[in-house]
């Protein structure tokens, strides 16, 4: 090859790249420079969140001090109550004694707890957005690039600057999980205010309705379906990471895959796998059953 | 005349971003077809000036496309117009500020839609209680407001069904009772019937009068089809490409069209029930009590009526009468038939 193009000038052979010392000189400085940011606002950062952790280990130890019977009770009395499908109930209740039976249930309550937070936090920050998102046009092309990048950067990535500014443990390990799984509640719910049927809303503003008026007896109930699938696939997400987030201390099922990783533990990696598998499956089963119930209301009955 | 209720005035309306820059050129004369060919432009509304007036069924009439559902969102200002006036009650309603205009459409306009847009997550009760609920309303007070006109409209047992367990013509009794409940003093219509079977349709054009007879609203009713429209009416306008093309009652409409477009229409219309008795009766009366074969009929009664009664009693002859029960003319069995037939039948007959 490169004799066909002897003769060019270099830059049109080679990338004309940085000389390897600019480059070199560039990261320094940034790094730097947000070494220089985290020591003088990490602790504030770290205050900042203090609350949310304090949250997160009440409520992990909650489901770990609690006897296990009602932790299984309750679970699968959620479970029944949302879907109200006998399968889905049974099917979560063997696969809790499985994980108990098979020493992974302090683990998997860990997980539980830190999912629950992950995906109440997505929903707490993500839904607003989204409907702010639906109401301008501009603000939809700005966020979306950013919801593309928070996808689909590798989670290491942003493992980094996320550890230098807080270190290692639960907090880094939630900001990971949320940053990773919130896209999906924010795009729906955007999406799904959009789709509402442009009539109705029309109703609603014929009728003298206030913009709240609106947003709280239109629009979010209307594109609830599809909020639903968004906060479905939240959690879904969430699991994902739960192994990813296990490298920064997050304590649960992810922890023993990493071990079984680096050991060689075919059986351990396997069986906290499923574990995760089934929390899965319990979380996307009953809320999309509870989602189906909610939309009774649109199924003609008769004529 | 009493004031109208409601006056349009040289409302302009299109669609596009330089919408004011394009009225001048409209006002110079640019055609609909122009505008959009040369201007990427939509012309939906030119010049529209209509006075509805209190208390009657005021009908927009014109084929698909034709500006009648932009019109008839002027009035409550779900759509901004280019230009113009808009008159409710002494009141530019494109003055009002933000709030003024939703305490408007909250007391004193209510609307039903050609697709129902009922909530379809509230059942019956609470889609009717809407209005009331925006308003601000104890939820005891939604509850006897609502019911009230459920059963007005014959919808009641289905208080607690929703929409989807209905049928289109129940759910659109649920959207003139939502309509109705908010006690607004004008009711708009926008094709409320249009996507309902013709039976259906029929039996909620009645559900309409009877109701009309007793409340008295100002009523602007949207429709594409004449006799839907010459049936409401009281008085009707015709819409063609955003332009009124005539204005008029259901008679002076159909007696004289202003047209070849509207005659076009007129044509299949069935004459007998839009004619009236005084339209083409021989005047004056012969001096003297009117003759003893002869029936009598009251001013403002329909041809068909006419022709009905005439047929049962066996007679050909019959005299109008005015308010008072004073003879004002006379008509024969032939006359009647006449007016009734369409004008190419009518040339054949005489
Ligand atoms: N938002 C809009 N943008 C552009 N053109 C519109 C818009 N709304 C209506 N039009 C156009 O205005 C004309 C009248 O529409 P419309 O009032 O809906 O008619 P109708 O109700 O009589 O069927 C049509 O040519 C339609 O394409
Ligand atoms: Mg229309």
């Amino acid at each position: 090859m490169a004799s066909l193009f002897n003769g060019l000038p270099d830059w049109l052979v080679e990338f004309p790249q940085l000389a390897g010392r600019d480059l070199r000189h560039m990261s320094r400085t940034i790094d730097q420079e947000y070494r220089a940011f985290s020591r003088a606002w990490g602790d504030a950062i770290e205050n900042f969140f203090r609350p949310l952790l304090d949250f997160l280990l009440w409520f992990e130890n909650l489901l770990i001090q609690t006897p296990w019977w009602i932790v299984l009770a309750v679970v699968v009395a959620i479970v029944w109550f949302a879907s109200r499908s006998v399968k889905i109930t049974i099917g979560t209740f063997i696969a809790l004694i499985l994980i108990g039976v098979f020493g992974m249930w302090e683990d998997t309550m860990r997980t539980l707890s830190i999912i629950t937070v992950c995906t109440l936090l997505s929903i707490v920050i993500g839904m607003p957005i989204g409907i702010a998102m639906s109401r301008s046009n501009k603000l939809q092309a700005a966020i979306n690039p950013i919801l593309d990048v928070m996808q689909t950067m590798p989670s290491f990535v942003y493992l980094i600057p996320i550890v230098m500014l807080l270190g290692i443990g639960l907090i880094p390990g939630l900001l990971v999980v949320v940053i990773y799984a919130m896209p999906p509640i924010i795009r729906l719910t955007n999406l799904g205010i959009r789709l509402v049927d442009k009539e109705v809303l029309e109703a609603a503003n014929a009728f003298g309705s206030s913009g709240w008026q609106k947003l709280v007896e239109v629009q979010l109930p209307l594109s609830l379906p599809t909020i639903m699938a968004g906060i479905n696939q939240t959690i879904m997400m969430a699991l994902a990471m739960v192994v990813v987030a296990s490298l920064i201390g997050v304590r649960g099922l992810g922890q023993p895959v990493l071990q079984a990783i680096t050991n060689q533990y075919f059986t351990q990696g396997v069986l906290n796998g499923l574990a995760i598998v089934a929390i899965a499956i319990i979380f996307d089963r009953t809320s999309q059953a509870y989602g189906k119930r909610l939309q009774r209301h649109r199924e003609a009955s008769h004529g | 005349m009493a004031e109208p209720a409601i006056k349009v005035r040289n409302l302009y309306k299109i669609f596009g971003r330089r919408d004011r820059e394009m009225v001048e050129k409209v006002k110079e004369g640019v055609s609909k077809s122009e505008l959009l060919a040369d201007h990427s432009h939509v012309l939906g509304l030119r010049d529209i000036n209509i006075d509805m007036p209190e208390a009657s069924i005021q009908v927009v009439m014109g084929l698909s496309g034709s500006g009648k559902s932009t019109l008839i969102r002027h009035l409550n200002r779900l759509i901004e117009p280019s230009a113009g006036e808009v008159i409710v009650h002494g009141e530019d309603v494109l003055q009002m500020s933000e709030k003024a205009l939703r305490e408007f459409r909250r007391h004193k306009i209510s609307m039903v839609f050609q697709r129902f847009a009922l909530l379809p997550h509230k059942t019956v009760i609470d889609n009717v209680a809407y209005g009331l609920h925006v308003m601000g309303k104890s939820k005891a007070e939604q509850k006897t407001g609502a019911m009230r006109w459920i059963e007005r409209v014959g919808l009641a047992g289905y208080e607690d069904n929703y929409p989807a367990q209905l049928s289109g013509g129940m759910q659109q009794r649920v959207g003139l009772a939502r309509a109705l409940a908010t006690d607004a003093d004008i009711l708009l219509m926008d094709e409320a019937f249009s996507a309902l079977d013709p039976l259906i349709r029929t039996d909620m054009q009645s559900v309409l009068l009877d109701l009309q007879k007793e409340l008295a609203k100002t009523i602007v009713f949207i429709t594409h089809d004449l006799d839907e429209a010459l049936r409401l009416g009281d008085k009707i306008a015709i819409l063609r490409d955003g332009e009124i093309v005539q204005q008029g009652t259901a008679q002076e409409i159909v007696l004289d069209p202003a047209d070849e477009y509207i005659s076009s229409f007129v044509r299949e219309v069935n004459r007998g029930r839009v004619i009236q008795a005084e339209t083409i009766m021989d005047t004056p009366p012969p001096p003297g009590p009117p003759a003893e074969n002869s029936i009598r009929v009251e001013k403002g009664t329909v041809l068909e009526e006419v022709a009905r009664r005439m047929t049962e009693q066996d007679r050909d002859q019959a005299h109008v009468v005015n308010g008072s029960g004073e003879p004002i003319g006379t008509l024969t069995m032939r006359s009647v038939m006449a007016g009734m037939a369409t004008p190419v039948l009518k040339d054949a007959i005489e």
